[in-house]
């Protein structure tokens, strides 16, 4: 599904990603993991074709995401930090707003279902500028999982989310997978990490340290590597 | 087609939500409106003459420093709600965005001139129904103008540091033969003198919105992009 | 490093040209009967907003040409461009100033030709204002290019009101030589004052888009 190679990313003289490369199938689900500041969110973003590298190529399900973003575009669906919520609509005006501008099915039918989905549908008629953090994550996750991307993105989805909302994620996220769709999310919460993903990552100066699946590893394991890593880079 | 015209169409939709639910900018337009009302007659003192001899001036005047307000901030519902990514993302013709947040603007903008010209008639003592078909040609004709090129500007500012300052800078200027043309227009209209005088006028303004328009749609894309 | 000798090349016969029609305007040309001397700022004041206008084009094209192919060599000759047709709009209005007036008492008027030009002079200052206030290469590259075209197209469009509405408001005063027969040796000055600023204009557009060639290549 994503094929990135030798990214490199630079703000003026500070290098965030250097010669990274990652390859992601179809039904894999990856955990970025690494320190704030590691280049977790400018990586989601180029991924994302909302920034682009420096140098490198990318490919999104066999498109050149690089030359042509408006094609991989809808194949991909992100959360980001913010959770792009129109505060004035209600939960529901929301998601059929995002639903119609991408084109797609916009009965009410559907979206109560997305709302059920994560557990909003008791507020369905409620402005969304009486929810909290965590109810406005999970329209959001609604909002991308109704348009059934095939690459899904989420920069540290676990914020906000209660033990309730953990669990709706981990049910979208399986859901998802089971349908094809890959996904990749960065976190700085370890435990999460584990829980969901096939794969974990290390991000640490510019570059992917460690790239593992996750059964071979356990919680200990992980932290050690993690803190090995992120050690030595100062981070 | 028909896509294209739902998704232009769910645009105008949410923005007109949004709008008429918060009230914010489109009471504090009219308030603004009624302000400039009483500094023009201060400004110009009480000789009924001059007042009217600089009527249809004062009334584009009003008409763009009040867009200027609304025209600015057309995409910081976007900036504030933190969805400017979640536009970018969303596929198809970005162009159906700005068509969307066009028709938005030209309801809200005509929403506040039709505000502003009653206002102007009351205030000013002006016999607007006699001369009303015309003249909603002219304001329309000139409000497409405004709106076209705010618009596209209004998606470049939003994410600008300087913004407040910026747009202006960049609108006024480019709108001046919009603001001859309406302006003289106007004057033609209010003397009652048939529209057909405006002619060359309205003929210019049809020119400048198709000019604009056309180079709205066709750039937009590359404003709204990552 | 990139072969210096042409430019140089140019900057000598943009040099050349400028000597030449320096005389031409002042010497070569005759003395005008009504306006004195001083009429002879035409032969500053009309080659520098043709060139100005030459400047605006190149930036139409180049704003084009980059929003096709995403090649920052084209911004950098759009903004050079721009950058420079301020410039010879800017010298358009002083002159236009300075000739009127001792020709009309006064240091502006609102004329048809020096109100199409000062508008245009705010419009492009416009253009660099945005390019000021963006700061990454390839979003200020775009929007420029964005406004750089709807600026070269709203001219026609900004002469023709200003035209017309200055007809409807005044009896035109006049500006510039009469429509009383030019005679040919101030028509043989004037165009050698026009490609002699053209010249300029080439020269300093080239080097100006080498230096910025060159601050870019040193920030990387």
């Amino acid at each position: 599904m994503i094929a990135a190679t030798r990214l490199r990313k630079r703000f003026g003289a500070a290098v965030v990603l250097d010669d990274l490369s990652l390859s992601v199938g179809s039904g894999e689900c990856v955990a970025l993991l690494g320190p704030n500041g590691a280049g977790k969110t400018t990586l989601l973003r180029i991924l994302a074709t909302l920034t682009r590298p420096s140098s490198g190529s990318l490919a999104i399900g066999g498109i050149d995401a690089l030359a042509r973003p408006e094609a991989a575009r809808p194949l991909i669906g992100m959360v980001g930090h913010g959770s792009c919520v129109y505060e004035d609509l209600t939960a529901i005006e929301n998601l059929r707003f995002w639903t119609a501008l991408s084109g797609q099915d916009a009965s009410p039918i559907r979206l109560r279902g997305a709302l059920q989905e994560v557990g909003l549908e008791g507020v369905a008629a409620e402005r969304a500028r009486t929810f909290s953090a965590g109810m406005k994550r999970r329209l959001a996750l609604a909002r991308v999982v109704l348009a059934r991307p095939r690459l899904l993105l989420l920069d540290e989805p676990i914020t906000g989310l209660d033990r309730q909302g953990r669990k709706w994620l981990e049910a979208l996220v399986l859901g998802l997978r089971t349908g094809g769709t890959a996904v990749v999310f960065a976190t700085h919460n370890l435990g999460s990490g584990l829980d969901l993903a096939s794969r974990v990552a290390i991000l640490s100066e510019g570059r992917l340290a460690m790239d593992r699946p996750a059964q071979e590893l356990s919680g200990e394991d992980l932290r050690a590597m993690y803190d090995s890593v992120t050690e030595g880079a100062g981070g | 087609m028909i896509a294209y015209a739902r998704r232009a169409f769910i645009v105008l939709w949410k923005d007109w939500l949004i709008e008429r639910r918060s009230k914010s900018s489109l009471n504090a337009v009219v308030f603004f409106a009624l302000i400039l009302l009483f500094l023009f007659q201060f400004a110009l003192g009480p000789d009924r003459e001059r007042l009217h001899a600089a009527l249809p001036g004062l009334l584009w005047l009003g008409f763009v420093l009040a867009g200027l307000l609304g025209l600015g901030g057309v995409f910081l519902v976007e900036r504030d709600n933190d969805c400017w990514e979640g536009l970018l993302l969303a596929p198809g013709d970005k162009s159906a965005i700005y068509v969307g947040k066009l028709a938005a603007n030209l309801v809200l903008m005509t929403l506040v001139e039709a505000v502003i010209l009653a206002l102007f008639g009351v205030f000013y003592g002006i016999d607007l129904y006699a001369v009303l078909a015309p003249l909603a040609a002219v304001v329309v004709l000139g409000t497409i103008g405004i709106a076209a090129v705010g618009t596209l500007f209004g998606a470049m500012t939003a994410q600008v540091r300087s913004r407040e300052l910026l747009f202006p800078v960049l609108l006024l200027p480019m709108q001046v033969p919009v603001l001859l043309a309406t302006v003289s227009a106007t004057e033609v209209v209010l003397a009652g003198r048939p529209l057909a005088e405006a002619a060359a006028w309205l003929t210019l303004l049809a020119v400048a919105d198709t000019v604009y328009l056309a180079i709205g749609l066709l750039t937009f894309e590359f404003v709204f992009d990552a | 490093m990139p072969d210096r000798s042409p430019r140089v090349i140019l900057g000598w016969l943009a040099g050349l040209a400028l000597l030449a029609g320096l005389g031409a305007g002042f010497g070569y040309a005759p003395r005008e009967d009504i306006q004195g001397n001083v009429q002879r700022i035409m032969y500053l004041h009309v080659p520098a907003v043709l060139t100005a206008y030459l400047a605006f084009v190149v930036t139409l094209v180049a704003s084009a040409a980059y929003l096709g192919t995403k090649r920052l060599g084209w911004d950098r000759l759009a903004a050079g461009a721009a950058e420079l047709g301020v410039l010879f709009m800017g010298i358009t209005l002083l002159s236009g100033s300075i000739w009127g007036k001792p020709t009309w008492g006064t240091w502006w008027t609102w004329d048809a030709r020096l109100t199409s030009t000062a508008v245009l002079f705010l419009v492009y200052v416009g253009y660099l204002l945005l390019r000021a206030a963006v700061e990454e290469p390839e979003r200020r590259a775009r929007y420029a290019a964005v406004v750089g075209i709807l600026a070269a197209a709203n001219i026609p469009i900004v002469h023709f009101s200003v035209k017309w509405w200055r007809a409807l408001h005044q009896p035109s005063t006049i500006l510039g030589p009469q429509p009383a027969p030019i005679a040919p040796s101030i028509k043989l000055a004037l165009f050698v004052n026009v490609i002699a600023f053209a010249l300029l204009f080439v020269y300093l557009l080239t080097s100006r888009v080498e230096v910025a060639r060159l601050e870019e290549e040193a920030a990387r």
